[in-house]
This record gives structure tokens, C-alpha cells and sequence, in this order.
């Protein structure tokens, strides 16, 4: 059976050449990058240009990126660090309703240690508004955090007006830039962000491996504490092998960023359009001006996220949903919610999300199997559009 | 999909009983859109007997392929004996549903019970099964937090 893998955002597949660089450094090349040694020091040559891979990816110096175990941890360290950091001058954080949980629920962890956090809102295209975000900061503000690109509906938020708003107050800002690396152009300079997370997995490197940009001057402390790995930023032998893997994915990354881009938004604009042209009451959820070049989040009227999964899996699609049913928490997206779409078309919604390996025929396919699928389960459904949604 | 099991699976893809019975003798519907699954089952009834059952449900797969079990569960049975038949039942026949799912079996006991209510409404029948039934009570909160992964 035919197999096609819409998932880009949860997850890339390693690419062939990602994967040949990281081979030698499991076996003959196995030196920890401590050691004085001839194997120790080759590793940790390898570490330096790897990090001159990432940052250039960036447009960062090498010594501003530290290597950590994945986004996630490069979210908790921003946030926790800063936050414990900053204390004395204040205990408000400002970040979005959108946020990965990553960073959604380390502010809520602070909240209970006694900090007080704001959470913008969006506007219907997934974007922050500005003036609420200005409005928002008082005299205990300590730290602004707000995502580059949403994971569910592929909002690129005004990054940089954001962080010059936060200049101007005097206020560390981070954003999480996991989703917007390789997808859109980043330059830490011209964002003036002070940190900035990222991870291999999303960019066709392994998992288990991510980044923090930390700006020049700014003395983050360490999360993790140790030895004097990272600069003495972030203690534990370095995983080798994986930086290895990172920095040639961020080196593709940077290479082919433009090209993947415009062919990203060609395929997915092509299939939102066959979709709704084959499709009634398909609805596209967030704006399509500043959009994650593969994220097409559509809701499908009448029926439910979770059985349309399933029957996509059957024909062998991968794709994922907002649907309530379909997550453990049992809790509909709350980054759809915070858009504002109503929560029975949040529970019809699916995230397509398109990569390097997806073709037109793919896509193609998609369409085929969605229309079966969609005039199966609503023949299923007491809900339609004569009989509306009661 | 690993999720469900074969019996879970293949009600879900090919379920029975499907539609909208004609000139029903009853109509029952339970949960909503904004809950995430809503079902509405119809029944035929002839001396006392469910003669013939019918459901639309909007819902997961827990929820199509319980719809679907429960319906031909009740397919013969009299009214108090449908009445009966509790969502643990339908849930051993499906040969279980993983844990957060467990809920979506109390969709077509609700269902059922809302359709012989009805039935009950307009033929004047005092049911013994529907004592304490409140046709307007909430769902309950079925809510829990585990996280997500990606």
C-alpha cells in the first residue's frame, strides 16, 4: 500500500546524509571530546563545526549556540533560568496562548513558584497584536517569550518588532524557533532576540538533540549542571554523533532554504486548493499570509478529527489533528481555540503538514482518499449542513 | 492502527446499522458536537420488541464502532431488556477500548436510553429501566490532562 507521511512538523526522517555523518562518530570515531587524546580531540573538532553549521544557520557565532537534548529543553532552560535569574527585579513573564507546551507548561510550574504570567492573546490569523503585547509589560516584567512559528496552524509571528518592543523595556526575550528553522529565514542579529531554541528533529537531523542561541552578554546560568561541557553552559558529555547529525542538517537547511520554501508553499497551496475545490465546507484555520510554507490546518465540517485519522492511517496517510479525541488529554487545541474556531470544528480539524520527501502524487492521493473518507463519515454523522450543528 | 484492537477496528471502518429509520417509533440523540461526539439512534418497535435499530454517529472511532455494537446488542431484545444494557457490556463485546476511551461507550447507553424514553413519552409506558432517568441531565466530565509528545 501506497504510504504518505504528512507529518512534517512532528517529526522529519533523518536524511541519507545526515545519517552517513553521524555513522563513524558510534564506532571508530567514539572519543569523548574531554579527553586529550588524538580520538578525544577530533570530536571535539567535530563539535566546532557543527556549531558553526548551526549558527551559520542563524546567522550567529559559533560561541552563542549551545548544544542540549532537544527544543524542550532548550524551552525550560530559557525560561527557568531567566526567570530564577531575574527574580530580584521582578516576577512577570509574558508569553502567548500558542505556545508549545514546552514552554506553556514551564510557566505554569513558575506560576506556582510565584511568578505571574500573561498569556497574549491571537487574532483569528494566529498572529499577536502588538499594542497588547506593549500594554502588557509593567515595571516587574522580567521576560518576554513568544514562538517564531506555530506547530498546529503555522502562525510566523512579528518576531522582531516583538523583541524591540522588549529591548525598549529592558526585557530579556526568547522565542521558540523549533518550528521556523529551515521553514523561514532566521538571523538572530536582525531579530535581536536574546535566545532562541531549536532542535535537530524538525530539520531532517536525529532527535534527541537541540540548541539554545544564547546572545553574547548575556550570562543565562546553566539548567543542568556538571561538568564544563558547552562552554560551561550546559553540563553532560556531549552526544557527538547527534551534533554531528545537527549541524549537517542545519548546514542543508541553510542551502536549500529558499528553494524548500517556494516548493513547500506550491505543494501545500495546491492541496489546500484541491481539497476545497473537491470538498464541501472545508475551512482553512488561520491566515494564509504569514503561514509556515507546508502547514495546511483544515476543518472539516460535520464530523469528527479523530475518525478521519484513523481512516486516513487505513489508506496509509499520516497526518495529525486537534481533535480532543485524539490527543490523551482529551483536550481540544488550544492553539485553535485561542484563534477562535468553535470547538466542534476544532474536533473536525487536521494538520497536513508537508516536507521535503512529498510529492504531487502524494498529495494527489490524498485528496482521492480524503474525498471517500469525508462522504463516508458524514453519511455516519446526525450533523450537516441541512440539518445544521444541532 | 495499534490503538484499537481487530474487532474495534472493523466495526469502525464497516459499521452496521447505519442510518435513519422511517417513520421511527422513536428518536433518541445524546451528547454534542462542542462534546466531540454526539449519536442519534432510531428504533422500530413492534409488541414490546425492538425490532429494528438505526444510529448516525459524529465521533471517534470508539465512539462509531460502540454505536454500531451496541445497536445490534439491542436488536431483539425487549424494551426493559435494552434497558439493560450498560456501556460495560457494550465495552466487553468490543473487546475492550483503551483507557481514555472507556467514555465513549456511555454515548449509545445514553443514546438507547434517550430513544425508549421517547418511546416510553409517547405511549404513556412506565418502564421500570428508566426509573431515576433524567432525559436532561449534563454529561458527565470525563476530563483528564496527560500532555502531548511531538
Amino acid at each position: 500500500m501506497r504510504k504518505v507521511y504528512l507529518d512534517y512538523s512532528a517529526t522529519t526522517p533523518v536524511k541519507q546524509e545526515v545519517l552517513d555523518e553521524m555513522i563513524p562518530y558510534f564506532t571508530e570515531k567514539f572519543g569523548n571530546p574531554s579527553s586529550l587524546y588524538e580520538i578525544g580531540a577530533e570530536a571535539k573538532e567535530t563539535i566546532m563545526k557543527a556549531r558553526e553549521q548551526v549558527a551559520q544557520l542563524i546567522g550567529a557565532k559559533p560561541q552563542e549556540v549551545v548544544f542540549t537534548s532537544c527544543g524542550s529543553e532548550s524551552d525550560n532552560w530559557a525560561l527557568t533560568s531567566a526567570a530564577h535569574w531575574k527574580r530580584a527585579q521582578g516576577n512577570h513573564i509574558i508569553t502567548t496562548k500558542i505556545e508549545h507546551h514546552a514552554v506553556l507548561h514551564t510557566c505554569q510550574a513558575l506560576e506556582k513558584e510565584g511568578f505571574s504570567v500573561t498569556y497574549l492573546n491571537v487574532k483569528p490569523d494566529g498572529r499577536i497584536d502588538l499594542q497588547e503585547l506593549a500594554d502588557a509589560i509593567t515595571e516587574k516584567t522580567i521576560l518576554i517569550s513568544i514562538m517564531m512559528v506555530n506547530n498546529e496552524m503555522g502562525a510566523i509571528q512579528p518576531v522582531k518588532e516583538a523583541a524591540a518592543i522588549a529591548k525598549k523595556h529592558g526585557v530579556l526575550f526568547h522565542t521558540d524557533a523549533v518550528q521556523a528553522a529551515g521553514n523561514v529565514p532566521i538571523d538572530v542579529e536582525e531579530l535581536g532576540v536574546d535566545m532562541l531554541s531549536l532542535s535537530a528533529h524538525k530539520i531532517y537531523g536525529p532527535k534527541g538533540i537541540g540548541a539554545m542561541y544564547i546572545r553574547r552578554g548575556v550570562a543565562l546560568p546553566p539548567l543542568i549542571h556538571g561538568g564544563a561541557q558547552e562552554m560551561k553552559k550546559r553540563a553532560g558529555t556531549e552526544n557527538v554523533p547527534y551534533i554531528a547529525g545537527f549541524g549537517k542538517a542545519a548546514e542543508i537547511a541553510r542551502r536549500q532554504l529558499a528553494e524548500h520554501a517556494e516548493r513547500l508553499t506550491e505543494l501545500r497551496d495546491y492541496f489546500i486548493s484541491q481539497v476545497q475545490k473537491n470538498i464541501p465546507y472545508v475551512d482553512v484555520n488561520g491566515g494564509m499570509e504569514h503561514r509556515h510554507p507546508g502547514n495546511a490546518n483544515l476543518a472539516f465540517n460535520f464530523i469528527e478529527g479523530e475518525s478521519l485519522l484513523l481512516m486516513l492511517d487505513y489508506y496509509g496517510i499520516s497526518v495529525s489533528t486537534g481533535s480532543a479525541c485524539s490527543s490523551k488529554s482529551l483536550e481540544p487545541s488550544h492553539v485553535l481555540a485561542a484563534l477562535g474556531v468553535p470547538v466542534e470544528k476544532i474536533h473536525g480539524s487536521l494538520r497536513f503538514t508537508i516536507g521535503d520527501f512529498t510529492t504531487k502524487e502524494d498529495l494527489d492521493y490524498t485528496v482521492e482518499c480524503l474525498v471517500k473518507i469525508v462522504e463516508k463519515l458524514r453519511a455516519l454523522s446526525p450533523i450537516s449542513a441541512e440539518k445544521g450543528w444541532n | 492502527m495499534a490503538m484499537y484492537n481487530e474487532k474495534v477496528m472493523d466495526l469502525f471502518m464497516n459499521p452496521h446499522n447505519v442510518g435513519e429509520i422511517e417513520n421511527a417509533d422513536a428518536v433518541g440523540t445524546y451528547g454534542s458536537p462542542v462534546c466531540g461526539d454526539m449519536m442519534q439512534i432510531t428504533l422500530k418497535v413492534e409488541n414490546g420488541v425492538i425490532a429494528d435499530a438505526k444510529f448516525k454517529t459524529f465521533g471517534c472511532g470508539s465512539a462509531i464502532a460502540s454505536s454500531s455494537m451496541a445497536t445490534e446488542m439491542i436488536i431483539g431484545k425487549t424494551l426493559e431488556e435494552a434497558l439493560k444494557v450498560t456501556n460495560k457490556d457494550v465495552l466487553d463485546a468490543l473487546g475492550g477500548l483503551p483507557g481514555p476511551k472507556i467514555h465513549c461507550s456511555v454515548l449509545s447507553e445514553q443514546a438507547i436510553k434517550a430513544a425508549i424514553y421517547d418511546y416510553a413519552q409517547k405511549n404513556g409506558l412506565e418502564l421500570e429501566g428508566l426509573k431515576g432517568y433524567d432525559p436532561n441531565a449534563d454529561e458527565d466530565d470525563h476530563h483528564g490532562d496527560l500532555g502531548d509528545e511531538e
